[in-house]
């Protein structure tokens, strides 16, 4: 895993050597570049991880963008309209993330969502405390964040 | 070409944060208008340093601007909810809209919290703490 992406990164770093332009898009290029040629090399071999899960992950930050435009419309509309839609609460999410690395990129995604803020990690690391501002059911809720962007973001991480 | 996606961006970027200062002075409570205010400034600030980046074709201003936005991604949510669990442990009151809060009950039962003064109920009915 770790060693195909130092290997991807050396093969990219050899492109730009060669063709002697440090653009980012020329690196990109030598990225993808290393990426298929690996690939290719590494057919047979055991581990596939790493070839799967750079895909996902440009797919999970486009997702993101998508997700974070959406909302930030949604919550500019609220704003700029004088009757208040929202309904405000603090829900009570059990997660899924257990190490403090899951916990911490789940929550920095949470608060970059628009409508949704941490407010309080519970000691034993279990539970997150969301303060949400459109709240029309707590377990509707609670499972469209599960099946989104914790399942999502924990695909990625194990 | 490179001009009208400027523009685009950089209008869009100010409209984010003209939206975050007037949902600072139309929101009702603290909770909310930490909320709208973090994010929308930041997608305001990060689309004005994507435009640094497409206008200067220099590979340092790119690089300077791939790291502010980077770390500003990183650290906002951090001081968002510090400044939120600062509050709702001091008892700054919510608004009276304010359909759950779970956080309330579970804060009852610690008794290292115990000690923490409860909110006096402010004089003007506008923001009512719910009971």
């Amino acid at each position: 895993m770790m060693k195909h992406f130092l290997m991807n990164l050396l093969l990219s770093f050899i492109w730009v050597a060669l063709t002697g332009s440090m653009y980012y898009s020329n690196f990109l290029f030598g990225f993808l570049l290393g990426f298929f040629i690996l690939w290719i090399m590494n057919r047979n071999e055991d581990d596939q991880r790493y070839f799967f899960r750079v895909p996902k992950i440009i797919s999970f930050l486009f997702y993101f963008l998508y997700e974070m435009i959406a909302a930030n419309l949604q919550v500019a509309y609220d704003v700029i309209t004088p009757k208040y839609f929202f309904k405000p609460g603090i829900v009570k999410y059990p997660m899924k993330a257990r190490t403090d690395l899951e916990i911490n990129l789940l929550s920095t995604i949470i608060s970059m969502t628009p409508g949704t803020l941490i407010l309080d990690v519970s000691e034993d690391k279990t539970t997150l405390y969301i303060h949400v501002m459109y709240l029309k059911d707590k377990d509707q809720f609670i499972a469209q964040m599960e099946n989104g962007i914790e399942k999502k973001l924990l695909e990625l991480l194990r | 070409m490179i001009n009208i996606l400027i523009a685009i961006l950089s209008t869009v970027g100010a409209l984010a944060i003209l939206f975050a200062s007037i949902g600072i002075l139309r929101m009702p409570d603290f909770y909310l208008r930490l909320s709208v205010t973090v994010k929308a400034a930041t997608l305001g600030i990060g689309l004005f340093l994507l435009c640094t980046a497409i206008l200067f074709p220099d590979i340092s201003v790119t690089t300077k601007a791939i790291a502010i936005s980077f770390f500003l991604i990183l650290t906002t949510p951090v001081a968002a909810h510090m400044i939120g669990r600062a509050a709702y442990k001091s008892g700054t009151p919510k608004w009276k809209g304010t359909v759950l809060d779970d956080l309330e009950k579970d804060y009852k039962n610690r008794e290292d919290l115990q000690g923490i003064a409860k909110p006096e109920t402010p004089e003007d009915s506008t923001i009512d703490p719910k009971k």
